[in-house]
């Protein structure tokens, strides 16, 4: 049985009292339900979300052959929507490929929405967007711009740190939409597009904003350092194929597929979705954000494990509530084997939970990847199907859980709570639960 | 170098730095940013392009002198010509 209505317990108030302090109860109180009511994405096999869909449940891969400078062609994952759609050619020009892929991810979950945005408090919105890095593309596109006249600094651009500060890709979606409530990144390495969605669920939760843009989103293909740094830590994906060339859990995956993308999702308190009489596409059941506090890169199967835990218990589920397990794995050889063993031991003894991969058609969208995956299995709520992890000709032994979705999509049962894992850099687990969303 | 010559070169840099705009009608006699939709990061931008596309260094000093396509070609050409004599 699945409920979604989490409680606060009783919660130390700290009250200074003369030089003593002391600590009282306040009652408890119900949070609020917090829904998803509009998705916008841009995905390299899709830029809407039925198009996304439709290509997960057939088995298209969205992996080309990219050049990048100085390294010459790799498989990258490259989107291929209109940024002119939603933006002037000028804006273009100054902006980054980040803040334009968020303002035409932000623009579509608006229109997906039926929000009416004109009548909206545009100071109580929120843009909530997780990335794992941003600025580098910019750095290294000026570098090679001074490059070109002797290093000369008077040739560097007066648009770089408006283009590199942290908090560009939500900034760009404020004054496109013209959002006056909070609007920033949050820097989460791989785990980002988790953070954006948890994030915009507790700012909700706490009343500071009543819609949010949430999601997270990457231009990390445009950055040359970064397939140089996973070629140099042996953990860039290789294939004459490039289709091919994401493959977790298979025995010759060899390394990540760098990709770009993006995916935000308009979140509110249900009471304001249903006012409104929203779609609502799923239900904020649980979630956690834990360190593994071990390693700047290795992953750590206990801290995944024990996020995954504490996530269920914070929805109110048991593992055997959960249906689809989305897998973070990148196909690194380590990486993938350790999160199997995360999820074989959370859910030994499920046997009817499906266990599936996203970026084995898209690559490793970096901060989008935990938006854009969840994106991929929200329609699982709708249709029943998981969508599989295609690309695995031999399972390696290491990864055989027996829940795992291959090649080809399957029907379930039931689907009425998927579990999203988003892992990251230095150690930064997150877990995030939606569940089927039930009056 | 001609001052027309001169003001289609300023007209490249602007459609490049304002592609946007309709740069068809544009009045030589009429400040640029009375006649389209630039300002001071563009103006820093067309600066940039004069430095970068033609080896030209405008002080800042002599900004206003950038105000229209007149002024332009006024005080640019000899600048154009005297690069094109070190060349």
């Amino acid at each position: 049985m699945i409920f979604a209505g989490q409680w606060l317990g009783k919660t130390a108030w700290p009250f200074a009292g003369g030089c003593q302090r002391r600590a009282f109860s306040i009652p408890s109180m119900k949070q609020s339900r917090i829904v998803i009511t509009g998705v916008g994405l841009t995905a390299p096999n899709g830029n809407t979300l039925s198009e996304y869909r439709q290509n997960l449940l057939t088995g298209v891969s969205g992996v080309e052959l990219l050049e990048v400078r100085y390294m010459g062609p790799q498989p990258a994952g490259v989107c291929h929507f209109d940024p002119l759609r939603y933006q002037k050619k000028k804006d273009v020009r100054i902006g980054t490929r980040a803040g334009s892929i968020s303002i035409h991810c932000a623009r579509e979950a608006l229109a997906d929405s039926r929000i009416d945005w004109e009548k909206c408090d545009h100071a109580r919105a929120g843009v909530y967007l997780g990335i794992t890095e941003h600025g580098n593309v910019e750095t290294e596109n000026e570098i090679y711009n001074v490059s070109l006249f002797k290093f000369d600094t008077k040739f560097w651009t007066h648009h770089h740190n408006p283009r590199t500060v942290a908090n560009n890709p939500a900034g760009e979606v404020s004054l496109n939409l013209g959002v006056t409530g909070p609007a920033y990144t949050l820097g989460a390495a791989c785990a980002a597009g988790n953070l954006g969605v948890i994030h915009a669920a507790q700012m909700l939760r706490l009343g500071e904003v009543d819609v949010a843009f949430a999601g997270g989103v990457s231009e990390s293909i445009h950055t040359f350092g970064i397939f140089a740094a996973f070629k140099s830590q042996g953990a860039l994906a290789s294939n004459p194929d490039p289709a091919k060339a994401s493959r977790p859990f298979d025995r010759k995956r060899n390394g990540i597929v760098v990709s770009e993308g993006g995916c935000i999702f308009t979140m509110e308190r249900l009471e304001d979705a249903v006012a409104r009489g929203a779609k609502i596409y799923g239900e904020v059941g649980g979630y956690c954000v834990n360190s593994d506090a071990t390693d700047y890169v290795l992953p750590n199967s206990v801290r995944q494990a024990e996020c995954i835990r504490k996530a269920v218990a914070n929805a109110g589920l048991t593992p055997a509530d959960i249906d689809i397990v989305n897998t973070h794995a990148t196909a690194t050889p380590q990486g993938d084997i350790q999160e199997c063993q995360a999820i074989g031991e959370v859910f030994a003894g499920c046997p009817d939970v499906h266990i599936n991969n996203t970026k084995s058609f898209i690559g490793h969208a970096m901060g989008a990847a935990g938006a854009l995956e969840l994106a991929g299995n929200l329609p699982s709520f709708d249709d029943l199907m998981v969508h599989p992890t295609i690309n695995v000709d031999d399972l390696d032994p290491q990864c055989a859980l027996p829940g795992l979705v291959l090649n080809q999509p399957c029907k379930a049962k039931r689907v009425d709570a998927i579990l999203n894992n988003s892992f990251g850099m230095l150690g930064i687990n997150s877990t995030l639960i939606i569940i089927r969303y039930r009056p | 170098m001609t001052k027309d010559e001169c003001k289609q070169l300023v007209i490249e840099i602007i459609a490049d730095i304002a592609p946007d705009e309709d740069l068809s009608n544009l009045k030589p006699d009429v400040r640029l940013r009375d006649q389209l939709q630039l300002d001071s990061m563009d103006f820093l931008d067309i600066v940039m392009e004069l430095r970068k596309r033609h080896g030209i260094e405008v002080p800042e000093s002599d900004y206003m002198k950038l105000a229209s396509l007149d002024s332009c070609a006024e005080y640019l050409t000899p600048k154009f010509e005297a690069i094109a004599g070190k060349k």
